[in-house]
């Protein structure tokens, strides 16, 4: 009952946070990548604010799988990394913790790249 | 005539209302589109749980699951059909991220397998690791600052 619960709240706080971008979308002239940066910072900013940790205990998936929840992992991975190695943490944290996403992302979509042609645009 | 008054006011009815009503559908559709990839990534976390992973590499374990996800959907051509239905929905979420990576990996490979793959694979996940990474460690030395005088 309470996965069932945590399903629900990834559900609306995840596409919740989907609505902010489909906001931004709608009202403003931004571009996706213009939209994703302004995500990423945003995770980082409200991380280090200390909203953000509440919201993952509280959503799960629905705050860590939106591109603020990879913000999230950046500053997380600093801030640990500054209290155990001091300000050097600060140059190796942040990309510690997200390494696993961002290599996947580089080799995935290298070999997609290689696997599939070039889809022309209907 | 009484009936062309009529037409008149119901079509600046359908004018007012038509706009509100597709931003609206938009809305929906980001909600439950980003919503369902997020409950995917919570039954992926359940599923890291009973491989027994640990705190640390089960959120790899998820990330790394939505971006192979992201980018082979990108590969048959699906996931531009869920960004034109979904919209921010399938942008925001880290499928999105993925999306853009093999997106512009494919798109430019015919530029050379170099300075077309391989630099324009970057085109807008560069900006996002750049300022997100850059964000973060601004925020790591204040953080150590703020340690130090504390």
């Amino acid at each position: 009952m309470n996965e069932f619960l945590m399903f629900i709240k990834a559900f609306v706080v995840g596409g919740g946070i989907c609505c902010i971008g489909q906001a931004l979308i709608q009202n403003t002239n931004m571009t996706s990548a213009r939209i994703l940066v302004l995500f990423v910072v945003s995770g980082v900013i409200l991380t280090v604010i200390g909203v953000y940790k509440p919201l993952v205990d509280f959503a799960g998936a629905g705050a860590t799988v939106p591109l603020t929840g990879f913000g999230y992992s950046l500053a997380m991975g600093t801030l640990e990394a500054v209290n155990k190695y001091g300000i050097f943490g600060a140059f190796t944290g942040g990309i510690t913790n997200t390494a696993a996403g961002i290599s996947a992302a580089v080799l995935f979509g290298l070999i997609n790249a290689l696997i599939f042609k070039p889809k022309a645009k209907p | 005539m009484k009936s062309d008054m009529h037409n008149q006011k119901y079509d600046e009815l359908v004018k007012k209302m038509t706009p509100n009503s597709r931003m609206l559908r938009g809305y929906v559709r980001a909600f439950w589109v980003g919503g369902t990839i997020c409950c995917i990534g919570q039954a992926l976390n359940l599923l890291g749980n009973a491989l027994e992973l640990t705190v640390m590499t089960s959120p790899m374990f998820t990330s790394m699951v939505l971006i192979f996800i992201g980018t082979t959907l990108t590969g048959f051509g699906v996931y531009d059909r869920i960004g034109r239905y979904a919209g921010a929905g399938s942008i925001v979420p880290i499928t999105g991220f993925a999306n853009s990576i093999a997106a512009s990996a494919i798109e430019f490979r015919r530029e050379g397998l170099i300075l077309g793959l391989g630099s324009r694979l970057f085109a807008v996940a560069g900006p996002v690791l750049a300022y997100g990474i850059s964000s973060s460690i601004l925020a790591g030395l204040i953080h150590w600052g703020l340690g130090r005088i504390g």
